[in-house]
């Protein structure tokens, strides 16, 4: 299969490609390429002209940010699982990296296309949405940093302007003694999440002092599991607890539904709560 | 609408005029003749396309040329000197790790890179680092069986 035909401009720099995006109408940035070309070889998407942004050197490899982390966008998943500071500082996310896809595909997709493509079956919008993630760009009118609340605006859809580049994401560090974990339901040929759940819990005194809980997969956008939360707030931590919790997920599912011939959204809805309670077990497992 | 490309593959440079939207795998098997490199799936789930880009496995299905265009490729054709099987060939063979063989090259590309990163890998992290990769006929079995006996044949246990 291939694309229909389009003009391939290769940039040298984020200045370059944000001067090309608005030089060429209905251009697409093209990063590791494993969301846009299939759907380009599919023909759903057929842009007139890509620029590539896949050998820009300063767009590559994470770094030291306050008590967290900055994700240059051109850094993959393989690195992403595989960064000491990652795993130190935001184990959730190196964590949730290590299951995108399967090695391959976690050497080309980078952060920068995966957030941007937001889809609702990707891991790392959840998990980013849950640790407060803040999404930083550039486009001719110069930069600007968007919460990761803010920036998943619909299906396949998010906050960025059409000529502007997404140059890093910001990730804050966790507080002292929470627990995370993502889980995911993958697909079974192509391992991207069915549904996913993100969990970040503290504990106080053999109870559960505050949790941020973030679902991917049943809604357009990634749901913040508002019930679950407030279920959570001064609750026991033993398994009948977790999945009491757990189940008011249900209560938060009111936006935009998603489904296909794998999994209805009823299905999906049901797997949220058995996803939400696994995370919240090995959270609760991991706090300290 | 062409446009020049050149990319290193198993250490030969080949250059050609491509479109922009001629897939990796294509610029392989047409413009380089290496036919060891299959295309399966071509929605980027089997694996049969993979080879190492840059020293790092990708769905060649998946890349286009032109972003290949300065890099190094290596395919199955390389892994050996062309005389001499690669341990992981030797094994797929001694292990029966193929039936119609069309998974094969990308098994052992994808096996390959494990082994680097994992000389001694269990046969559950054997199966976790062979995901992207689906075979018809074996049942997987003794694919994986091939992956350890390579791994103990190349040092590691
Ligand atoms: C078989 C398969 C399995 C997968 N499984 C999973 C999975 O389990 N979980 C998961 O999360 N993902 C999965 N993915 C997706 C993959 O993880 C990629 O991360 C993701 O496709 C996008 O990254 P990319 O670099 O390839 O982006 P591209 O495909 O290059 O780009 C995607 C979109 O983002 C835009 N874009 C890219 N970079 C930028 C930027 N810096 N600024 C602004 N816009 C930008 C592009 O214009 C395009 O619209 C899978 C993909 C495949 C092919
Ligand atoms: S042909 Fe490339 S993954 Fe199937
Ligand atoms: S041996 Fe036939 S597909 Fe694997």
């Amino acid at each position: 299969m291939f694309p229909s035909q389009f003009t391939y401009h290769r940039a040298a720099s984020v200045a370059e490609a944000v001067q090309l995006l608005g030089s060429n109408e209905g251009a697409k940035l093209l990063a590791g390429g494993h969301s846009l070309l299939p759907m380009m070889k599919l023909r759903v998407a057929s842009p007139p002209t890509l620029v590539d942004i896949g050998h820009i050197a300063d767009l590559k490899g994470v770094s030291a940010d306050g008590d967290g982390v900055r994700i240059g966008a051109l850094t993959t998943h393989a690195e992403i699982a595989g960064s000491a500071l990652v795993q130190e500082r935001a184990p959730v996310l190196a964590e949730a990296a290590s299951r995108v896809g399967d090695p391959a595909v976690r050497n080309r997709g980078t952060i920068g296309g995966n957030v941007s493509h937001a889809d609702p079956q990707s891991d790392l919008p959840t998990v980013l949405t849950a640790l407060g993630a803040t999404i930083n760009a550039t486009g001719p009118g110069g930069d600007r940093s968007i919460a990761a609340a803010d920036f998943f605006t619909g299906l396949l859809e998010n906050a960025l302007e059409d000529n502007e580049v997404l140059t890093s994401v910001s990730v804050p560090g966790v507080a002292s003694g929470a627990g995370t974990a993502y889980v995911k339901f993958s697909h079974p040929a192509s391992r991207y999440s069915v549904v996913g759940a993100a969990a970040v819990v503290s504990l106080s005194g053999g109870t559960c002092s505050s949790a941020t809980v973030v679902v991917g997969g049943v809604e357009s956008t990634p749901t913040r599991a508002s019930s679950v939360e407030a279920a959570l707030a001064g609750s026991a931590t033993g398994g009948d607890a977790l999945a009491a919790a757990a189940s008011a997920v249900s209560g938060d599912f009111g936006g935009d539904p998603v489904g296909d011939v794998f999994a209805s959204n009823e299905y999906r809805q049901a797997m949220a709560a058995v996803y939400v309670r696994r995370a919240l077990e090995a959270a609760v497992a991991r706090a300290g | 609408m062409s446009v020049p490309v050149e990319v290193t593959i198993n250490g030969r440079a080949y250059s050609g005029e491509v479109e922009p939207r001629q897939l990796l795998v294509h610029f392989i098997r047409e413009n380089a003749g290496l036919t060891g490199t299959k295309v399966g799936c071509d929605t980027s789930q089997c694996g049969t396309c993979t080879v190492q880009l840059d020293g790092a496995i990708a769905k060649s299905c998946t890349v286009l040329t032109v972003q290949a265009s300065g890099s190094s490729v290596t395919t199955i054709e390389g892994l050996s000197n062309g005389v001499d099987l690669h341990p992981l060939q030797e094994a797929f063979w001694n292990k029966h790790g193929l039936q119609c063989g069309f998974c094969t090259p990308g098994m052992i590309m994808a096996s390959a890179e494990l082994l680097k990163n994992n000389p001694s890998p269990s046969r559950e992290e054997i199966r976790h680092a062979l995901e992207g990769n689906i075979c018809r006929c074996t049942g997987y079995q003794n694919i994986v069986s091939a992956v350890e006996e390579a791994a103990g044949a190349m040092g590691g246990s």
